[in-house]
């Protein structure tokens, strides 16, 4: 150790760079399962690259009906034999669980096929944006709304009011519950925890809850347009307006025990702060909109608090 | 916790000198590097590192831990030191591990670090392990801002960067995965040398028969307790066929023959699936394509060669450094609590305590932008 360091000086590592962030994935990046290979009245286009799946909006099901494709493409990077088992397992469980929840009137996608041999998925396509697309719009949108209110008030009162509180600008501050406009997003939250007790009130735990698995489908207003999903996802974004449909079930389970339902907010509950980090002070009102929905959510709620516990004492040791 | 309510950036002209001290469990790591507030360039000027390595069969003990750092901190330092060819008087500060970690080996080095700041007059900056190890692997890798994966012997997190903190989108809901692998090489008698991951990643190599462990994730999250204890069992039988063939019985008609080299493999090839899956998880809900790799376990050949192949089908690639820079060290002290110094931080000698318990979100990430 001592020879080399005497012998060469230490090179200086320059400072990271941020990324040219690479395109966005496309359709001809992977191969198309071969279901999508069939004639359809139109080409298949590919979503989004989820965790497990990658999710197509395609015509093939039923010529006309946009439906989506969830494909569970092979994982090479686990051991073929765990890679099967797991694949299977999830695609089965996701088709029962969808089953069961249209079944007890819960908004989930409708199940129009599964091939789990192929690790296929077919559902309901549902218009509109996952919720953290939504949450995370409308944080965007407060930003820049108070930062031309910043710039367009320089000297004024207001901003120096505002420049009071010098540890953080207004711009970024954590958004409160009495502040302008929050009625909208505290809506959508309470929303949302309504979609989660009925959920489990139907005997289902989802396992995997967290902003991007619920989607935030706009009210049907009489008969949606076929070709209109661009105005309609517009306007349920500005006004976050809609109804939560819960979707990828992959990870969920049937059971109505307390503690899983406990676990099921609480993993909700971490994903909501580290992912919007700027709202993480409203997710109570996820909780208010739990609490009402069925008789044994209060005593969840209660076991909510032991699990947060637990967590807090595991931080861990070095 | 301590946060100074009027803290003024320090400009500087030129680099700026830190020794770093890392406790936190059996490895005493001390070191020094320089970094430019100007050209955010930063240049590791030594690295030295002493272990403590129990029998095979046993882990390391608080108060044995705490005995080695005690005995090595002066002769370690003093190598760091003129390593570096850094005087005590050109340290901007003295960086110590405030947490998390074992008890007895933080307060240790801590004590030495007080000493020495009161010894040589430099402030001190109590630094989160946590944040030490991400600011050094960015630093190394050139990651600018990835997912990471923290993995030790007493961590697992899947963490983000958002608005001045580095926040946990998925952890271990019981024991961490390399206290896992840990504690099984202790149930196969493996030597602890160099250390446990090693050489359970070296039997595995030879093996190739997946046998049966449960698999546990829960979304982001992921629980280890329930594998080992299957581990546990499945070697048990391993032992029982042992003694039978020894004294010349047979295995029933079917029954696989367990040898340490399957059971190692399947342990791998199960928890770093695990692994992978909730990296990949939090990758698609936050939208990146970089991981980067850190934690003493993040040196792991075949996790990388995993995490590779599942960034690479997102598109992305995976960020790892050797084990200079994954297993504990000084240096990533000296990073990240350098860089705090410059936003103005310092831990008052009366503040300059240890905890246990120290979340990687409570950190205020002063030096990265909103
Ligand atoms: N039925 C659907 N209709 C419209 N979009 C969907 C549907 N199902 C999934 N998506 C989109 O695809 C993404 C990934 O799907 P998801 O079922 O969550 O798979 P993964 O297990 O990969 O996360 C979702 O976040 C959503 O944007
Ligand atoms: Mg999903």
């Amino acid at each position: 150790m001592t020879a080399a360091a005497t012998t060469t000086a230490p090179q200086p590592i320059p400072a990271p760079v941020p990324d040219p962030s690479p395109p966005e994935p496309s359709i001809h990046d992977f191969p198309l399962p071969s279901a999508l290979l069939h004639p359809s009245s139109e080409p298949p286009t590919l979503i989004t690259q989820g965790a497990e799946g990658r999710v197509y909006r395609t015509t093939w099901v039923d010529a006309g009906r946009e439906c989506a494709l969830k494909h569970r493409p092979a994982k090479p990077y686990r051991h073929p034999v765990l890679d099967a088992r797991l694949t299977r397992h999830r695609i089965l469980s996701e088709a029962r669980i969808l089953q069961k929840c249209r079944r007890e009137g819960v908004a989930v996608p409708a199940l129009y096929g599964v091939d789990e041999a192929a690790g296929l998925l077919a559902l309901e396509w549902i218009p509109g944006a996952p919720v953290r697309v939504c949450v995370n719009g409308w944080i965007a949108r407060r930003k820049e709304r108070r930062r031309r209110l910043a710039d367009g008030a320089v000297g004024d009162e207001s901003k120096a009011q505002e420049g009071q509180d010098n540890s953080e600008p207004a711009v970024v501050a954590e958004v409160t519950a009495d502040e302008e406009g929050a009625d909208v997003l505290m809506d959508l939250l309470r929303r949302m925890g309504e979609a989660v007790g009925r959920l489990h009130k139907s005997g289902v735990v989802h396992g995997d809850l967290t902003t991007s698995n619920l989607m935030l489908r706009p009210w049907e207003k009489g008969k949606a347009p076929s070709n209109g999903h661009a105005e309609t996802e517009q306007a349920a974004e500005e006004s976050l307006d809609g109804e939560i449909v819960i979707i990828d079930f992959g990870l969920a389970s049937q059971g109505t025990a307390d503690e899983d339902r406990a676990v099921d907010l609480y993993v909700l509950e971490r994903a909501f702060g580290s992912t919007h980090p700027k709202a993480e002070g409203l997710f109570p009102v996820v909780l208010d909109g739990y609490r009402g929905t069925f008789k044994g959510a209060p005593v969840v709620l209660k076991k909510l608090e032991d699990v947060r516990m637990r967590g807090r004492k595991r931080s861990m040791l070095g | 916790m301590t946060v100074a309510s009027t803290k003024q950036p320090r400009h500087a002209a030129g680099p700026l000198y830190a020794l770093g001290l890392e406790g936190s469990a059996n490895k005493l790591g001390i070191g020094v590097l320089s970094h430019d507030p100007a050209t955010n360039q930063t240049t590791i000027l030594s690295n030295v590192r002493h272990t403590f390595v129990s029998p095979p069969g046993t882990g390391f003990l608080p108060k044995d831990t705490a005995k080695h750092h005690r005995t090595h901190f002066a002769s370690v330092c003093a190598a760091a030191l003129r390593d570096a060819g850094v005087s005590p008087a050109q340290l901007s500060c003295i960086c110590y591990t405030k947490g998390p970690g074992m008890g007895a080996p933080l307060t240790s080095v801590a004590v030495g670090a007080r000493a020495l700041s009161l010894l040589w007059e430099r402030p001190l900056v109590g630094v989160n392990h946590c944040v030490g190890h991400i600011e050094m692997g960015r630093v190394i890798t050139g990651a600018s801002n990835p997912v990471v994966l923290y993995v030790s012997g007493g961590n697992t997190q899947v963490i983000a960067y958002a608005s001045q903190r580095y926040r946990i989108f998925g952890e271990t809901l019981d024991i961490a995965v390399g206290n896992c692998i840990d504690r099984f090489a202790r149930t196969l008698r493996i030597p602890n040398d160099p250390f446990p991951g090693y050489n359970v990643e070296q039997l595995a190599k030879k093996g190739g028969v997946l046998l049966d462990l449960p698999y546990a994730v829960k979304g982001m999250d992921c629980s280890f307790s329930g594998i080992l204890a299957a581990a546990d069992v499945l070697a048990a039988q391993m032992f029982a066929q042992d003694k039978l063939l020894a004294a010349g019985g047979a295995l029933k008609e079917g029954e696989t023959r367990i040898t340490p080299e399957d059971l190692c493999f399947t342990l791998q090839e199960t928890v770093y699936a695990m692994l992978v899956e909730i990296t990949e998880r939090a990758m698609a809900h936050v939208g990146s394509r970089q991981v980067l790799v850190v934690g003493g376990v993040g040196c792991n050949e075949r996790l990388q060669e995993m995490m590779g192949r599942m960034a690479a089908d997102r598109g992305g690639s995976v960020y790892a450094t050797d084990e200079r820079f994954c297993i504990d060290n000084g240096i990533m002290i000296a990073l990240a609590g350098l860089l705090a110094w410059e936003t103005g931080f310092e831990t008052r000698l009366e503040d300059s305590t240890c905890t246990q318990r120290f979340r990687t979100d409570e950190v205020h990430i002063a030096w990265r932008e909103d």
